[in-house]
């Protein structure tokens, strides 16, 4: 019985997993496939990908044209279910009334959380990315290498598909081969900024995305995810066969009906659900997680949303993967006496060192562009290309004044239109009537945007706690955050500005955003890339870390954490595939220690 | 550019961070729903009315009037379906925009709820009022009324304000924003995909890239074989 409702618990599980995003769907599939009996409590509502996608649907078939309100940030048809930077009933507070000492988190309360809209961008850390701190002596190292990881990025991107080439560039890993699936063609705005960043030294390559370009191997790929295990083999096979290819329309933001792209509910969750080893609750939100007298966590306690009753779920292991801040207040929430600062919190570390990504954008106008002949560049549901960090071996020999790398995502305007107007007033001015429609026909298609994806170095400023005044409708305790940039963050967003404009121009073209002095003139608002990281530290000593390399707390030995928390650092690729990665091997790790009884 | 303000550069980020100032504001205070602007909507003059809520039902297609109720007076409408058609005329392109009911969605928009358009709002009603004054002063006749070359006579006038006469500057700003929501609407139908020459949202079996014509043009060569 798959999903289920609070009367229906079981009486014990192997593992709790709180959380249905991409590392508790990668934790369920992992531990269910193994044959581990899980309950998954998502707080969300349940979402069903097949009938609640808006595919096909065109501006003037949703209000106001599709375009974002505070109600849908990222448009109408965006797969956001009760979510965005506000949650309706779940508040959060800023320690500082300084827009730029402040978070924006976003969260999605639905089945599969935040992957269900995610921009599928799947980049992997490089080995330099896991040993920062060796590097140039600022933020933590990883107790891992690049090493122990690759065998799971290499499983995960096989699972859920991804498209790209390998390059060999600098702290760029290639795939196996036979692992990428075909990279799409790039697009006109993509292949003229490949061809003029070549005068900077700007290396523009074909992104790494989770999306199908072609419908994956199910004869081959489930043998070797889990050879010795014919039962998930055919549970994978028969999940792989239910997934299309990418028919090369519609924007991905709102979900893929035809499961050609990654999101929990039509990847992870269907093929842990056919084991029958997973039961799922929804509208289930963990409020502290359970303690038994030998220290050990036993279970969680979970409000259900519908009656405003508290639950509990009992297991023999718990899974915590309800994103870094979430996960942060759970365990900053579950206080008694063994743990008077909150659990696993002994170092005091939990919630310290939080990090989002840098961002910061500029767009432009190319004539090169205008006017050009219409063709479709719809393309699969998202960016093509992308540059990587390039400036590696100038970084080390100290020319640049901030201490880690950016990649560039980039993108071009022949998209959808509707909900705004195509030719800005700027440029055409005056017109209107025949003259207005041949102008917007000139510029639609003319303009780029390129946007920096940095990464920030974890400091002391910026961190989250318990507020202690404020509580959300269910009565917990909300997150109060404190954010700070540093000089690194900040003048790597000038260093972007500053190079996006030498790109625009090397294409001849002008820079439309405004002229900036300072970072904090672009760099976004922290949480606003929705990359945030970090709050339970991985490390290889106890008492300066809350986790071990198999993300498990070092003080509650059955308690694992399998979202972003454990970050040491955020590289500038996004984190997401690095997660999944990361939530498998503690699957495997989880699995290995049920089998020895040591749950 | 998968979460950047690319997808919607009409929204400033001025803007975003107005709304989540509002927004911060509200959740200082503890209780959340939907975010609520109620206040600024009724100091823009207009009924309170009701976003979608986050959790609206994505999968249906929808009408203008579907979420909130419309606020257009017939004049209003009139108006905006003539001066929508003068910038927005039947032509080689395409059709004109009232045949493609623009003004029902500048109808919505100026209804909504939210912010940006409650701001659009406080420029275009008082716009359309003066287009409907303008137009009785000159030639005694409401705008709809008008010939071409009378609307146009206004139109001339008002369109840039950077050129316009000082007691036309006002006009000239509400022209600027009834164009761009005018254009809005009306790109975002079939006819106006065409009209500038979008192709796209639908299946395909292949994404082939840019034909050779445009590659030709930009001197560029597929790079992904
Ligand atoms: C618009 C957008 C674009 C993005 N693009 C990219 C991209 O291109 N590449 C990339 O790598 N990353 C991207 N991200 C980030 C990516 O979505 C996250 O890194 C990823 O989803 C994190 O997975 P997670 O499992 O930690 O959290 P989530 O996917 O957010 O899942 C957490 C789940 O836990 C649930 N939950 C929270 N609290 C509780 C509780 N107390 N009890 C029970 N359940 C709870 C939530 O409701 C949610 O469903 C993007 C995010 C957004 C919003
Ligand atoms: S572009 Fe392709 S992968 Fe993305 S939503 Fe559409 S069909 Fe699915």
């Amino acid at each position: 019985m798959p999903f289920i409702t609070s009367d229906q618990v079981q009486p014990e599980y192997d593992v709790a997993i709180v959380g249905s995003g991409a590392g508790g769907g990668q934790m369920a599939y992992t531990l269910t496939q193994a044959g581990l009996k899980c309950v998954m409590l998502e707080s969300g509502r349940s979402y069903n990908p097949d009938t609640e996608t808006a595919m096909f649907q065109r501006p003037d078939q949703s209000p106001l044209m599709g375009i974002s309100t505070p109600d849908k940030f990222f448009g109408f048809s965006d797969a956001t279910v009760n979510g965005g930077w506000t949650v309706p009933g779940e508040p959060y507070t800023q320690a500082s009334d300084k827009p730029e000492e402040q978070f924006w988190w976003w969260r999605a309360r639905m089945m599969g959380g935040r992957t269900n809209h995610w921009g599928r961008i799947s980049l992997r850390n490089g080995q330099y990315d896991f040993k920062p701190y060796s590097r140039d002596g600022l933020g933590f190292d990883w107790p891992l290498n690049y090493k122990d990881v690759e065998p799971y990025y290499t499983k995960v991107e096989m699972l859920i598909g991804v498209y790209g080439t390998n390059e060999g560039l600098e702290n760029t890993p290639n795939s196996p081969k036979g692992v990428l699936l075909p990279a799409p063609k790039g697009r006109a705005s993509e292949l003229y900024t490949q061809k003029h960043g070549k005068k900077l030294g700007i290396p523009v390559i074909p992104i790494h995305r989770a999306v199908l370009t072609k419908a994956l191997d199910a004869d081959k790929i489930p043998a070797k995810l889990h050879p010795k295990n014919p039962r998930a083999q055919k549970i994978l096979a028969d999940a792989m066969r239910g997934r299309a290819a990418c028919f090369w329309a519609t924007p991905c933001v709102r979900g893929c009906n035809i499961r050609a792209n990654y999101q929990s509910t039509t990847v992870h969750l269907p093929p842990a659900l056919a084991t029958g080893n997973l039961d799922i609750l929804s509208d289930a939100h963990a409020r502290e997680i359970l303690i038994g007298k030998d220290g050990k966590a036993n279970g969680v306690l979970y409000i259900n949303k519908k009656t405003r009753k508290e639950e509990r779920v009992k297991a023999k292991a718990v899974v915590i993967a309800a994103s870094s801040g979430e996960t942060v207040r759970i365990l900053l929430n579950t206080k008694n006496a063994q743990h008077p600062n909150g659990l696993a919190n002994s170092t005091g570390l939990v919630g310290k060192y939080i990090m989002d990504t840098v961002g910061a954008s500029v767009s432009g106008h190319v004539p090169a562009l205008e006017n050009l002949p219409p063709h479709n560049e719809d393309g699969a549901g998202g960016s093509h290309f992308y540059a990587p960090w390039w400036l590696y071996k100038e970084q080390l020999k100290g020319k640049l004044n901030f201490a880690r790398g950016y990649h560039i995502e980039m993108g071009g305007s022949r998209g959808m239109p509707g909900g705004r107007n195509p030719a800005p007033s700027d440029f055409i001015k005056g017109a209107y009537g025949t003259k207005f429609k041949e102008e917007a026909r000139r510029y639609y298609g003319s303009f780029v945007g390129y946007a920096c994806r940095g990464e920030m170095i974890p400091n002391e400023g910026s961190f989250a706690e318990l507020d202690p005044k404020v509580k959300d409708d269910y009565g917990i305790p909300v997150l109060k955050w404190h954010w700070k940039w540093s000089e690194h963050e900040l003048n790597m967003a000038l260093h972007a500005s500053k190079t996006f404009g030498a790109l625009i121009e090397a294409m001849g073209g002008t820079v439309r955003s405004k002229q900036v002095k300072t970072g904090h003139d672009i760099i976004e608002p922290g949480g606003k890339i929705i990359h945030e990281v970090g709050g339970a530290l991985m490390g290889a000593d106890p008492k300066k870390s809350v986790c071990n390399s198999w993300n498990q707390t070092w003080d509650v030995k059955n308690l694992f954490l399998c979202d972003g928390t454990p970050f040491p650092s955020n590289a500038d690729k996004n984190p997401t595939l690095t997660i999944m990665a990361l939530a498998w091997r503690t699957g495997d790790y989880i699995v290995e220690q049920a089998r020895k009884g040591n749950l | 550019m998968e979460n950047s303000e690319q997808q919607n550069p009409r929204l400033s980020r001025r803007t975003v961070l107005k709304w989540f100032a509002s927004a911060a504001a509200v959740m200082q205070v503890g209780a959340l729903e939907s975010l609520n602007y109620v206040a600024s909507a009724a100091e823009a003059g207009r009924p309170a009315a009701k976003g979608y809520g986050q959790d609206p039902d994505v999968s249906q297609y929808y009408n203008p009037g579907d979420f909130w109720p419309l606020t257009f007076t017939k004049d209003e409408k009139e108006t905006t379906a003539a001066l929508a058609d003068v910038i927005l005329p039947a032509d080689q392109y395409g059709p004109a925009a009232s045949t493609v009911r623009v003004p029902d969605f500048m109808d919505e928009w100026v209804s909504a709820p939210y912010p940006v358009q409650v701001a659009d709002r406080a420029i275009i009603i008082p716009g359309l009022k003066w287009l409907a004054e303008e137009s009785q002063k000159r030639f005694k006749k409401s705008f709809a009324s008008l010939n071409d070359t009378q609307k146009r006579a206004i139109c001339d006038d008002i369109c840039w304000p950077a050129d316009a006469k000082a007691e036309f500057k006002k006009a000239a700003a509400f022209f600027v924003k009834f164009r761009d929501v005018a254009a809005g609407a009306y790109y975002g139908t079939p006819e106006g995909w065409k009209a500038v020459g979008y192709v796209g949202n639908e299946a395909l079996m292949s994404f082939d890239g840019p034909p050779k014509e445009v590659l030709d043009r930009l001197g560029v060569t597929q790079t992904v074989k």
